[in-house]
């Protein structure tokens, strides 16, 4: 043991040992650096092949005419219509109900057994392939009506934004922090206005930030549309028949011999991931205020 | 152990506390406290961490009920009746008996709103009648002058001080009976205490007041009876005077100048 005095750092063993230890930091970051432009540089190419592939094709007529017959001039109109339907349609329908259940398990079953196993199979729900789905969608809504239906793509759709919904809800309301409850209570308001008029207030950024992350997520389905909206070559907007959307238009596009469909797969491509992109980056600013105070 | 049993002064019991005994879940955090609150006197509670002060005081609005696992048992008797009551009607009894706490918590809306919430759940005003009511509740907190020009303004954008006196604004603005302070100042500093200190004395006119703190200046300032609890026990209740001059249980004494806590 050093002596007082002797500051303990001046010893040569203790140089020895700080030495070792830069080393070590700079070869962990020089890892830790690589490792990152490793990651990033797939997300830079996937992002340049789909300008340099899909910007060309985007032109007006992207937006205003239907899906073409192979070698005829056309758009993506009934694709990003159906797209924006269904989308709009499943979080229509999943989203009071991921709300609903997130304030359940925060704001009455905090403490509850159910709430524990409601979260434990959200969590799965989360996980779950979205193939699995829309094959389970198909045994229950597309095989008792007989038919494929933008209907059946929407439920499918829901029940991809149930989970994300139910945990951002419930992971939201948790950040809410107890005394504001206990204050509200304090005053003698009942439950029910202290969730609607001051937790759902405060938590409301991070709420409605999942719902568009959620948005994100099911507006890049194929899968499930797959197996319950099917495709529609044609112009529709009859949510009881098969509905074309652009992950599925894209998918049999691309898969195609044909080049001009799959120019418009390319362009179809780049419009889903700008999208999303830019669902992320309001998501975003939509939390910023709160976690940079 | 000292009891209830002090001058039979000829003072209204607001609130009468019998063989009070609270539980966290199996443990045993306060044994048979019996104690009064005078009706517009200031009761503070003192006592080392973790003596139970807070407990109790969350007892009277019934603040436990929130949380699974906890029960009290005994009797708090509010103007006759037993809040302890399983019938007890939360809101209303919460309405009478109001509670300002430790940190500020301001509700995530304008400084107008925050006073104006509570007071529309229990009252149908009309819109002169409810500035009025914002204007008195913010003056009587000592709040008016500072904010009557941005009451529009969130809130949150007061410093904590204010923050907290808009908190006491509110909580009188439903008009209670008994106003509960959990340590309202141990966030604040000495000029935002001060104030607050002063805003408690005026508001003995109308309303009793429980006041736990840490701070024993603070309590022999403010309140007129002093209750001092040691590990969930009501060591000695009296007239805060008698208490610091001169406490009849060694404890007290030896918390107070110091010893011990």
């Amino acid at each position: 043991m050093a002596t007082l005095g002797t500051s303990a750092v001046s010893t040569p063993t203790a140089q020895a040992i700080y030495r070792r230890r830069r080393r070590g930091n700079g070869i962990l970051l020089t890892f830790s650096f690589a490792a990152t432009i490793f990651g990033l540089a797939w997300l830079v190419l996937i992002l340049a092949a789909l300008l340099y592939n899909g910007f060309s094709g985007l032109s007006l007529s992207v937006f205003t005419e239907t899906t073409p017959p192979p070698g005829s001039a056309g758009g993506l109109l009934n694709a990003i219509v159906g797209s924006l339907i269904m989308t709009v349609a499943g979080v229509l329908i999943g989203t009071p109900i991921g709300i609903l259940a997130g304030t359940y398990m925060s704001e009455y079953g905090r403490h509850n057994q159910l709430t524990t196993v409601v979260r434990f199979i959200n969590d799965i729900l989360l996980a779950a392939p979205s193939i699995v789905i829309g094959l389970f969608v198909y045994e229950v809504v597309v095989a008792p009506m007989g038919h494929f239906s933008a209907f059946a793509g929407a439920i499918a759709l829901a029940i991809l934004v149930i989970p994300v919904v139910v945990r951002t809800t419930e992971d939201m309301l948790n950040l809410v922090p107890n005394t504001l409850r206990e204050a509200a209570s304090a005053l003698g308001l009942p439950r029910s206005i202290v969730i609607r008029n001051i937790a759902y207030k405060a938590a409301m950024s991070g709420i409605v930030t999942g719902v568009l992350l959620a948005i994100a997520r099911v507006s890049g389905e194929t899968a499930p549309l797959l197996f319950t909206a099917l495709n529609n070559q044609f112009w529709s907007t009859n949510l009881n028949g098969p509905m074309s959307s652009l992950p599925v238009t894209i998918f049999q596009f691309a898969l195609s011999p044909y080049p001009d469909w799959q120019k418009l797969a390319w362009s179809g491509a780049l419009l889903i991931t700008i999208t999303v992109l830019a669902l992320n980056i309001v998501a975003r600013a939509f939390l910023s205020p709160r976690t940079s105070k | 152990m000292t009891q209830t049993a002090t001058t039979q002064n000829g003072l209204a019991e607001k609130v009468s506390i019998r063989n009070l005994k609270f539980f966290y879940g199996q443990n045993l955090a306060l044994k048979s406290i019996n104690l009064p609150l005078y009706e517009k006197k200031v009761t503070a509670f003192i006592g080392p961490s973790g003596c139970g002060k807070s407990t109790l005081l969350r007892i009277l609005n019934r603040m436990y009920d929130l949380y699974p696992k906890q029960h009290a048992e005994g009797e708090v008797l509010f103007d006759g009746g037993n809040i302890l009551n399983p019938g007890q009607d939360l809101n209303l009894l919460r309405a009478r008996i109001g509670m300002v706490f430790q940190k500020p918590t301001p509700f995530p809306m304008s400084i107008y709103d925050n006073i104006a919430f509570g007071v529309r759940l229990y009252e149908n005003l009309g819109k002169a009648e409810m500035d009025a009511r914002v204007e008195s509740a913010l003056t009587r907190a000592a709040l008016w002058n500072e904010v009557k020009n941005k009451l529009t303004a969130s809130g949150l954008s007061l410093s904590g001080g204010q923050q907290q006196r808009l908190c006491i604004a509110r909580t009188i603005a439903v008009r209670p009976e008994v106003v509960l302070m959990d340590e309202p100042c141990s966030a604040l500093d000495p000029i935002s205490t001060a104030k607050i200190e002063e805003l408690i004395d005026e508001l003995t006119a109308d309303y009793t007041i429980a006041i736990v703190t840490h701070n024993m200046q603070q309590a022999a300032r403010v309140s007129d009876y002093t209750a001092f609890m040691y590990l969930g026990e009501l060591i000695e209740f009296d007239e805060t005077q008698k208490i610091f001059t001169a406490p009849s249980d060694k404890r007290t004494q030896d918390y107070i100048t110091g010893r011990f806590g």
